[in-house]
């Protein structure tokens, strides 16, 4: 048995009774990773000495029963937004190819407490800014269910390593949808929590108002391990909630009848690839047939969510992007003078997409600008989120297909840059109104690419997600196919 | 057209970019026809919507302690020039 | 035409809390550079500013001691710039909703009260400091300063001379200094202005041409730079020209103000709400506990003690410009009640030693050269005709850094003023029988030589003779023996 094709929890059991060792485990991974990566190209950075030396600390303290983390010897990756003291961080950019952190993040502390095997660091669109891996500045990541595909984005490193079983698990982050799209278009579970559950502190910061970190994992079980993990208050991070943290296990198992289900309209428009509308109007269905009631409902702003999101994104992310300007770390050109510095470094470290998007947010901000587009867009933005809060009046949950396509091939959409965001339109409005939502694969189509099903909860209410896709993953068998990795 | 060059010249002086010909170019058609596109928001009336804020209460403010640890080798252990302790940058030429 | 000037006050109070602002680094003065720096205040990626408590209760005393309304809610915001000193490319401030509002600054100058208004107060973290390279092409940064807390107070434009200026900001410092959250220290840089000036025909209600100067480093410079800048736009103006919206440096060596090299016309710093911190509530529990917490301000405290002292709007002034010279004054009146005479020992001779030994660049003086309670010892003892004011200052000096009494210094030196006429006698005899010559002087009606014999009596008793009873004694002799 390929120990690198286990889930977190299935691994985490055989670890405990000690029938295998981290360090196993944890070669298992890298030896997948020897075989497969140079196909699929998910990791940017490994350091391989460095995990096995985690594991062997995983393994005594093993022996020693010291520590019931589920996470204990399991390997699991890194989206390369994730800062990790002592090891590369680039953000998939030229501007940070060098740059080695001189501190964790609160998450990636979390993991090491946890002990946690970080296998090293994913490939992302850079910084965070995409839907397919494609604007890495280093290459592009192969769906591992088909190489002439994107994996999806930001987090499409991430998404290909755990579908390829190149980790356990993997940590991604999530501002329009990049945490969910890639998990559909890679056939794994991606959860995106409620904006403020998980700490920001350490994550390279896309749009302050909208990151967040989540699991990427090959089941639900093993999301709600991983978010039991990261979930919580950290003081170094002030928008992170004071809420207590269920136990995301434990609420597995419970009933779901007579759970109310929304499904929006909106949702379901022409321009949706027809396998992808039938695949998740049978997953609905499934949910009904284990009790829940289905209803029907609007979500009436959906359509002005793509405009508020280009708006509000970009403002937020060319203000936190001012900070890589070549002076303190980073990429700094040669140039003659202050101000040729700044704009030589960030014109020849920042890729095209990321420099359209700091154009983008500079003008929504600049004089003149303000009223008319960012001060709009956060008043549309709570109309946005005002159509969640009435949907919720009268459902639990609202479950929309993750994408309106499957995967799309390799520079199929890099053309039109408002092609590629219109795509983001059923992952975008969560993020903006705050809410957690799970994607989980419910379906392929024709081609054999996977489909993702969305299922979006109330503020803090990962609880009941990860419930209602437990049900409906256990019925199915979606999550048990795994992709060969061929040349085709 | 929404977006002159002249702007998008101004724009990415604010944003410190430097552009080639090309890009500019291709930025101003790029951002005309995103700008255009988000004209939809002059569809709604928001006069009287106040603006979004997150479902997340006010938390504790932080005491007022030293807590750090000073360590002036890890923060200049990427910086691309230095003079001593000193990050060392370019001056701007008048 | 006669122009009257218009002046607005723009003042940057570096906060005294143990801490930044955003981090948990120390606020204290640096030794080496980046000593006092983290990732947060250096701008790194990934990381999360996090509000220090302290930073806003000094903001709502500040607002509280200046009557503003204190905002319930309100709102951080990001100013962006790219600067070396500005490691995140923008600085955390406050632009639609500061934290206080509408307050005002009370003055008196030439016996005239006026008050001034202030706009706002606002939070905001300090820049670090880039220190230019003379030689090289390369500037140095040192982010030890980068995110220190400030406060930024803005008044109206209601000054309308130098005077009222400097008026205004010794009481806005003095007023920072009682409440303990700012030390005022202008040659340091923890308490900085900028001045906005215009001048525009008296009795027209429209304002003038707007200039900023800036670089403006001591009290003495913002009265020297108001007066230049004052005259030179009255002149432009008299003469025909026109004056230019602009920023103007105050040139120190040279006493004038110079038009700076004109930046960029990028200042569009595109605030917007920082999205990394929540909205600011501020409870009104919190500030009636604040506000009871308030400490007698300077202004109140002088006219007490103009009410209950009887002293002199230019003494009391003295006496409450600092909070520590004022407790001590009140300490040494509550041993000795003679407030004037204190008052003036204290302004005087107190103040000397202070400025000699540099404890007045202190915060808090609480090691003093000489106790209150011994000053007011000293005192009781010139006024019950113990020791003459003169000897007082041979006392005085002799308790500089001693615990001893004075009354110990004058028994232990045997400096107790003799004031008994049948002593004093001897003396004077002894003085006439050598002084022929000027007893011949003053019969033939020379006053003045009368001085001189005084203080040769006064040299014959080592200066303890009663100087009251020498006069009367002497003057009677000199009658006698006319």
């Amino acid at each position: 048995m390929n120990l690198a094709s286990l889930a977190v929890h299935d691994a985490g059991d055989k670890l405990r009774k000690r029938e295998i060792s981290s360090v196993e485990l944890t070669d298992a991974v890298f030896e997948r990773i020897a075989a497969t990566d140079g196909r699929i190209h998910a990791y940017l950075t490994l350091d391989r000495e460095a995990a096995l030396d985690q594991a062997r600390r995983a393994d005594a303290r093993l022996r020693a029963q010291d520590g019931a983390s589920p996470l204990l010897g399991i390997p699991i990756a890194l989206k390369d937004n994730f800062l990790t003291q002592g090891l590369r961080t680039t953000a998939g950019s030229r501007i940070l190819a060098e740059f080695v952190p001189p501190y964790d993040a609160s998450t990636v502390q979390r993991l090491r407490l946890a002990g946690a095997v970080i296998v090293g660091k994913t490939n992302l669109d850079e910084f965070a800014m995409g839907s397919s891996a494609e604007n890495s500045a280093f290459f592009p990541t192969r769906n591992p269910w088909n190489l002439k595909r994107i994996p999806g984005g930001s987090s499409g490193g991430s998404a290909a390593a755990v579908a390829a079983d190149q980790c356990l698990a993997a940590l991604g982050t999530d501002t329009g949808g990049s945490i969910r799209q890639p998990a559909a278009c890679c056939g794994v579970v991606g959860l995106k929590p409620t904006y403020g559950r998980v700490s920001r502190y350490g994550i390279i910061a896309f749009a302050s108002s909208m990151d967040q970190v989540g699991p990427m994992t090959k089941d639900v079980r093993d999301s709600a391990l991983l978010l039991q993990v990261l979930a919580g208050r950290d003081p170094a991070d002030s928008t992170s909630a004071n809420r207590p943290v269920p136990d995301y296990a434990a609420a597995l198992t419970g009933a779901i009848k007579g759970i109310r289900v929304g499904v929006p309209k909106e949702y379901f428009v022409s321009g949706m690839q027809p396998e992808v509308e039938k695949a998740v109007r049978d997953g609905i269905h499934e949910l009904e047939k284990q009790g829940a009631v289905i209803l029907d409902i609007s979500l009436p702003h959906t359509e002005y969510a793509v405009a508020v999101y280009y708006i509000v994104a970009t403002a937020e992310a060319s203000s936190n992007l001012a900070r890589y300007d070549g002076m303190r770390y980073g990429y700094r050109a040669g140039a003659k003078d202050l101000i040729e510095t700044y704009m030589i470094t960030r014109d020849e470290g920042f890729g095209a997409e990321v420099k359209r998007r700091i154009m983008l947010g500079t003008y929504a901000l600049s004089a003149g600008y303000y009223d008319a587009y960012y001060s709009k867009a956060q008043r549309v933005r709570a109309l946005i989120k005002r159509d969640f809060g009435e949907a919720f009046q009268s459902c639990d949950l609202i479950v929309t297909p993750t994408a309106p396509t499957t995967a799309f091939k390799l520079g199929e959409k890099t053309q039109d840059p408002l092609q590629m965001y219109l795509s983001d339109i059923y992952t975008i409005s969560i993020n903006l109104a705050g809410l957690p939502a799970v994607s989980l694969p419910c379906g392929f189509d024709p081609e054999g690419m996977p489909i993702g099903m969305q299922i979006i909860g109330e503020h803090y209410d990962e609880a009941t997600i990860l419930r209602v896709a437990h049900h409906y993953e256990q019925a199915t068998e979606w999550h048990k196919r795994k992709p060969r990795i061929e040349d085709r | 057209m929404k977006l002159t060059a002249e702007e998008v010249q101004r724009v990415a002086v604010l944003a410190r970019l430097r552009l080639t010909r090309e890009e500019r170019t291709e930025l101003t058609e790029q951002l005309d026809h995103i700008l255009t596109y988000m004209d939809k928001l002059g569809e709604l009336d928001i006069s009287e919507v106040a603006p979004f804020t997150h479902a997340i209460e006010s938390n504790e403010l932080r005491e007022d302690k030293v807590t750090n640890q000073p360590n002036t080798e890890a923060l200049l252990a990427n910086v691309p020039d230095r003079d001593g302790n000193f990050f060392k940058v370019p001056k701007i030429i008048e | 035409m006669k122009y009257e000037p218009v002046i607005g006050l723009e003042v940057h109070a570096q906060l005294l809390t143990e801490s930044k602002i955003f981090c948990g680094c120390s606020t204290k003065f640096g030794r080496e550079p980046n000593h006092n720096a983290c990732p947060v205040c250096a701008g790194f990626p990934g990381v999360l500013p996090v509000l220090n408590k302290r930073v806003v209760e000094f903001a709502v005393k500040a607002g509280l001691a200046t009557r503003c309304q204190i905002a319930r809610l309100s709102v951080l915001a990001r100013k962006n710039y790219f600067y070396p000193d500005l490691p995140k490319g923008y600085q955390i401030s406050q632009y639609e909703s500061p934290i206080c509002a509408n307050g005002f600054v009370d003055i008196e100058v030439n016996g005239a009260s006026k008050r001034v208004r202030l706009t706002r107060i606002h939070l905001e973290e300090d820049a670090g400091k880039n220190i230019h390279d003379a030689h090289g092409d390369s500037s140095l940064v040192d982010l030890n300063r980068a995110g220190v807390p400030l406060l930024e107070i803005v008044s109206e434009p209601d000054m309308r001379s130098r005077e009222e200026a400097g008026a205004y900001l010794r009481n806005l410092r003095a007023m920072l200094q009682y409440l303990a959250i700012c030390d005022g220290n202008m040659e340091e840089g923890s308490f900085r202005c900028d001045a906005n000036v215009s001048v525009r025909p008296e009795g027209s209600e429209t304002l003038g041409t707007k200039i900023e100067i800036k670089n403006l480093n001591s009290f003495r410079a913002v009265e020297r730079a108001l007066e230049f800048e004052i005259e030179r736009q009255r002149d432009t103006l008299s003469s025909g020209g026109k004056l230019l919206q602009e920023t103007r440096l105050w040139d120190e060596e040279r006493k004038e103000t110079r038009s700076m090299r004109s930046k960029e016309s990028a200042h569009d710093y595109r605030y917007f709400p920082e999205p990394d911190l929540l909205p600011l509530t501020i409870g009104e529990h919190w500030i009636a506990e604040l506000a009871a917490a308030l400490p007698e301000l300077p202004m109140a405290r002088k006219r007490r003690y103009m009410a209950d002292y009887g002293l002199q709007a230019y003494d009391a002034e003295l006496l409450t410009s600092r909070k520590d010279i004022a407790d001590y004054f009140e300490e040494a009146v509550k041993s000795h009640a003679d407030a004037k005479a204190l008052g003036n020992w204290i302004v005087g001779d107190l103040f000397r030693e202070l400025k000699e030994r540099r404890l007045d660049q202190q915060f808090y003086i609480t090691k003093w050269p000489v106790k209150a309670e011994r000053l007011a010892q000293l005192v009781q003892l010139i006024d019950r005709g113990k020791i003459s004011g003169k000897i007082a200052k041979t006392v005085f000096e002799a308790m500089l850094d001693s615990d001893q009494s004075p009354q110990q210094i004058v028994s232990e030196k045997g400096l107790e003023q003799v004031s008994d006429p049948a002593s004093i006698e001897n003396a004077i005899d002894q003085v006439l029988a050598a002084h022929a010559k000027q007893v011949e002087q003053y019969r033939s009606g020379n006053e003045k030589v009368f001085g001189f014999i005084v203080g040769q009596i006064m040299k014959a008793t080592q200066g303890k003779a009663n100087p009251q009873t020498v006069n009367e004694v002497l003057r009677a002799k000199l009658k006698s023996q006319a």
